[in-house]
């Protein structure tokens, strides 16, 4: 790893301000990718810029419609959060499949978010629920939030600041881990919500996306067959060592029927 | 070089870091806490695990410099004088392990499940511990060890 400068600012404005004044500036809130994306020498920031000490950041909270999370709340507090677990049990089941257990008591939503992993499981449910992501700036619906392949809608010098998800009516996540990364191999997150329903797919490709044509099955019928019916083209979906792109389309169907199931 | 201060085993420690160094790096080279393994250095095999704040954590995956003012636990601190802690002497009773290597991480991690849930069963227990990788494929041991670990804890925690 390179050496860099490091910042802890105590709010948003002074690590906006650390950011500005960096020559090549990054935000460092769990770490769970940078650090290993440091120590590869895959990154190396002049000033790395740690959200860790606002706590403006952190913790979970109902509101009118649904709950806000703080950028900053670990997947952990999540996963354990009752309010979470009463409003949207989907989502605290989701945040106890990433990754392991240290991952989790150190990851953060906002840094997931920022990331954009491909095959990362909170876009699914930022997606999936119609989430609105929060910055010091505006507010991004989640439907244009997310532009492929670890790109976000996010500009220089914007930091999320919180998400806001609104309580759908049923949802549920299924997930096919790869076994050695906890990755999502394929994870798809349905939810019958009030704009309708909404198909959000991990994993198959070059970012989070929506399964249009399973959520067009399941307006129609809302069951487990419907969408395990429904064949998409593998044309879509990347292939690699661990799943062809026929294997990854079939996977959709077939986990979009599980969480059907579970809804 | 910036200065970082924290409790380690309930002994206020400081030392001289770069930004860049790694929390294993500096409990192992400048406190000479060797117990706190590296295994992968990729965050995935667990070997390096400690307690930050009352939570496990990959040291691997953390700065020193971040952990300016938190108290750290690592294998070092479990035990009180010459009595292991009820999770390590269920290691050595149960025969959990084979090298020895991924030990100190399977019993932190181990640790900290008992914590959050005080009587886990053979499948919670597996899954707590997906970010400990014993690369002897030990685990029917381990897995035995825990369970076993985690009723001393309970038994240790009652007494007290």
């Amino acid at each position: 790893m390179h050496n860099f400068n490091y910042h802890r600012p105590n709010n948003v404005a002074d690590a906006v301000t650390a950011l500005g004044g960096a020559g090549d500036g990054k935000i460092i809130a769990g770490g769970m990718t940078l650090v290993p994306t440091l120590k590869q020498r895959l990154a190396a920031p002049s000033d790395l810029i740690d959200l860790n000490g606002i706590a403006d950041l952190k913790g979970i909270k109902a509101e009118s419609d649904g709950i806000t999370i703080g950028a900053m709340t670990r997947h952990a507090e999540v996963a354990a959060s009752s309010l979470v677990k009463s409003a949207i049990p989907a989502l605290a089941e989701l945040a106890e499949l990433i990754g392991d257990r240290q991952v989790r008591n150190r990851g953060t939503i906002g840094g997931s978010l920022a990331n954009n992993d491909p095959a990362a499981d909170y876009p699914a449910a930022i997606l999936g629920l119609g989430a609105t992501v929060r910055t010091n700036k505006r507010e991004i619906a989640a439907d244009d939030f997310f532009q492929g392949l670890f790109e976000t809608a996010l500009e220089e010098g914007e930091i999320i600041t919180a998400v806001h998800f609104p309580k759908p009516e049923k949802a549920a996540y299924r997930k096919f881990a790869q076994p050695a990364s906890r990755f999502a191999l394929i994870g798809v997150f349905v939810a019958k919500t009030k704009g309708g329903i909404r198909v959000a797919v991990t994993g198959g490709g070059n970012g989070v996306f929506r399964a249009t044509d399973i959520e067009t099955a399941l307006a129609a019928n809302f069951t487990p067959a419907a969408a395990k019916g429904v064949k998409l083209d593998p044309a879509d979906f990347n292939g690699d060592l661990h799943g062809t792109p026929e294997y990854r389309a079939a996977l959709v169907s077939t986990m979009a029927a599980r969480a059907v199931e579970a809804c | 070089m910036p200065t970082v201060r924290m409790t380690v085993n309930g002994r206020a420690v400081s030392g001289e870091i770069e930004a860049r160094t790694l929390l294993v790096h500096f409990l192992r080279n400048q406190l000479g806490l060797t117990g706190t393994h590296v295994g992968c250095d990729t965050s995935q095999c667990g070997a390096c695990v400690v307690h930050v704040d009352g939570t496990s954590i990959k040291s691997c995956t953390l700065l020193a410099i971040q952990a300016e003012g938190a108290e750290v636990t690592t294998i070092e601190g479990l035990a009180t004088g010459d009595e292991l802690h009820p999770m390590q002497a269920a290691f050595r009773e149960h025969h959990g392990l084979q090298c020895g290597f991924c030990t100190p991480g399977m019993v932190m991690s181990a640790v900290d499940l008992v914590k959050t849930n005080p009587d886990p069963s053979e499948q919670q227990i597996r899954e707590g511990l997906e970010g400990n990788i014993c690369r002897c494929t030990g685990y029917h041991n381990i897995v035995k060890a825990v369970k076993a670990g985690a009723k001393a804890m309970n038994a240790g925690a009652m007494k007290g």
